[in-house]
């Protein structure tokens, strides 16, 4: 006699440590194949784009912090140029450098998290104690610049918030110093050990057509082969003015994706550097007025600064009636503001394009066919973080 | 093509009525379509040597609840070759059906998935049009702007019933959104009640 044998449905999350935050997927499994994999998403949604529209443009910006929380001040930095692209205002070169800086801060912060979180996924205690102990040293240097560990509310349409306290530039110049080394243990952990390569190579493969298809970016479209940074084919701010390599993986599986991170960080320390030693004392914001709120030293003396401070944080500044999409180059991929404004203080519409979106969607063709263990390897090496898919 | 404004001509050219209007602003280039059209443009742009926008980066929509023609869809591409983006528009009442594109780009799926949890729009043809984003069980699209922003229910757990329900909002105090628009208004208004008051006296 046969016996007939059903398909067992497996609930992967909303509570596992594996699913990096709330996910729930659900698997069909026929043993340990996954034959088909449905996430469902939308556990961390909190309506942030509804919320921007009810804020002027001004106390839209922590709304961005809580997008991708292990990288802020990349999403700031997307909402900014929005903004400063319709207003047509330029920003000061100091500002843009403490930008960029801040932003490959911010990559380091991710790619450290994402990495050794991976790692831990595939059974490696070790690289995440390491890492996360930088972590914490870049997370110091964020709340130094803007008074907190993760969500900053640091850039401005215009510039940034407040100069760099002192002593700072020097403690991110001595990080950058020590930090490669650490790069280096991990990399001694990890890239030749036997088992994270058993676990990683030749998992999870992205081809180059199907990374266009499925709308990829990042670091998992450079993983399958595609050379595409938007810091190098459509730079913003400063990045014209440095010098970077772009790494690009072979096979497009979880390992090339790994190493193209790995090799990241280090162009992000080179890049810092870089911004340090191009660094000039000047102004951090734009000089207009109507946008930037004057110093304090002022406002005690002159009337019509005093004036503009009570009028920008009351009615805030108006954006005239325009349509724009701008990118950055976040670390998980590319990161995107669709903005309409109309005329007034407040956004009429505010489309967030988070990366984490189109990476975990594609989650049911990467894992179709796959071993039920490789589910925590791809999906850790999508690095996805619910803070931006659910938005 | 290597610049937009040839791109401008060549998409007009071969696609002729197809195309509403063109423009380029801040380095993209914004076409406005017919919603019928949708699925030839895309196939055009997508396969085309000379344009290659290979790849769907967002779809979204914008809503006007003044306008007859509610909805705009707004779909967003990119082209690796030529380092270029495109931003393709159309608008449709309440009620329309609209094509989907997820035979083109499978990415468009979870994208059509959001406009439609979002804003109500629907699509034809589309695999799995489900809810996405919101609650399961949720009733109403919250982007849409005569959608309140503290929404209609809210949860908690229900210690009788040992499970987590739905309820009506109840506030200790209600959103309060200040109108902050043009202060110095205040001044003209000031004015004109003084001269008011005068001529009472």
């Amino acid at each position: 006699m046969k016996k007939k044998i059903k398909n067992l449905n497996l609930n992967f999350g909303p509570q596992h440590p594996a699913a990096h935050g709330v996910l729930r997927l659900i698997l069909e499994l026929d043993g340990e194949v996954v034959e088909k994999a449905d996430p469902h998403i939308g556990l961390l949604h909190r309506g942030t784009e509804k919320l921007i529209e009810n804020k002027t443009y001004m106390q839209a910006v922590p709304y961005f912090d809580r997008l991708d929380y292990v990288a802020p001040m990349n999403q700031e930095h997307a909402f900014a140029l929005a903004i400063e692209k319709i207003l047509n205002i330029d920003v000061p070169i100091r500002a843009q450098f403490i930008r960029v800086m801040f932003c490959e801060i911010g990559r380091i912060l991710s790619h450290i998290l994402n990495v050794t979180t991976q790692a831990l996924d595939v059974g490696a205690l070790t690289p995440s104690l390491w890492g996360f102990e930088e972590r914490e040293t870049l997370m110091t240097f964020y709340e130094r610049a803007s008074g907190s560990r993760l969500h900053a509310n640091y850039f401005r349409a215009g510039g940034v918030h407040q100069d760099l306290p002192g002593g700072l530039e020097n403690d991110i110049a001595k990080f950058c110093e020590t930090f490669p080394k650490i790069i280096d243990d991990l990399e001694n952990l990890l890239t030749d050990n036997r088992i994270f390569k058993q676990r990683n190579v030749d998992i999870g493969i992205v081809t180059k057509e199907d990374a266009l298809d499925y709308s990829f970016s990042g670091v998992m479209i450079r993983g399958s082969g595609v050379p595409w940074d938007l810091r190098k084919s459509q730079p913003y701010d400063c990045y014209k003015q440095l010098e970077f390599k772009i790494p690009v993986g072979k096979n497009g599986d979880c390992y090339d994706r790994y190493l193209c991170r790995i090799e990241e960080m280090r162009e992000s320390v080179s890049i810092i550097k870089q911004c340090l030693a191009k660094m000039e004392k000047g102004p951090v914001k734009t000089f207009d007025g109507k946008i930037t709120p004057p110093s304090k030293k002022e406002i005690k003396q002159s009337m019509e600064a005093l004036i503009h401070h009570f009028k920008l944080f009351t009615e805030g500044y108006r954006v005239p009636k325009d349509e724009i999409y701008t990118a950055v180059e976040a670390p998980k991929g590319e990161f995107g503001v669709y903005l309409i404004s109309d005329g007034s203080n407040k956004p009429y519409k505010c489309k967030i394009r988070a990366p984490g979106f189109s990476h975990l969607q594609s989650m049911d063709y990467l894992i179709k066919g796959h071993m039920l263990a490789d589910v925590p390897a791809v999906l850790g090496s999508l690095d996805i973080v619910f803070g931006e898919v659910d938005r | 093509m290597k610049n937009l404004i040839d791109l401008e001509k060549k998409v007009n050219s071969e696609l002729g009525t197809k195309i509403n209007t063109s423009e380029i602003r801040h380095n993209q280039i914004y076409i406005e379509i017919d919603k019928e059209d949708l699925i030839d443009v895309v196939l055009f742009i997508k396969t085309n040597k000379d344009t290659k926008f290979r790849q769907l980066i967002d779809i979204t929509v914008v809503d006007y609840p003044e306008k007859s023609l509610r909805f705009k869809i707004v779909y967003l591409f990119l082209s690796h070759e030529f380092n270029q983006r495109m931003i393709l528009s159309y608008h449709i009442s309440e009620n329309e059906v609209i094509s989907s594109l997820t035979s083109i780009f499978p990415s468009a799926n979870w994208m059509e998935r959001e406009v439609f949890d979002m804003y109500g729009v629907n699509f034809k043809d589309h695999p799995d049009l489900r809810r996405i984003l919101t609650d399961y069980g949720f009733e109403g699209h919250p982007l849409r702007k005569d959608f309140p922003l503290t929404g209609h229910t809210e949860v908690r757990y229900n210690e009788d019933k040992k499970k987590v329900i739905n309820e009506p909002v109840k506030l200790e105090q209600n959103y309060r959104n200040f109108d902050y628009e043009s202060p110095w208004e205040g001044t003209k208004y000031v004015k004109e009640l003084a001269d008011n008051n005068e001529k009472k006296n």
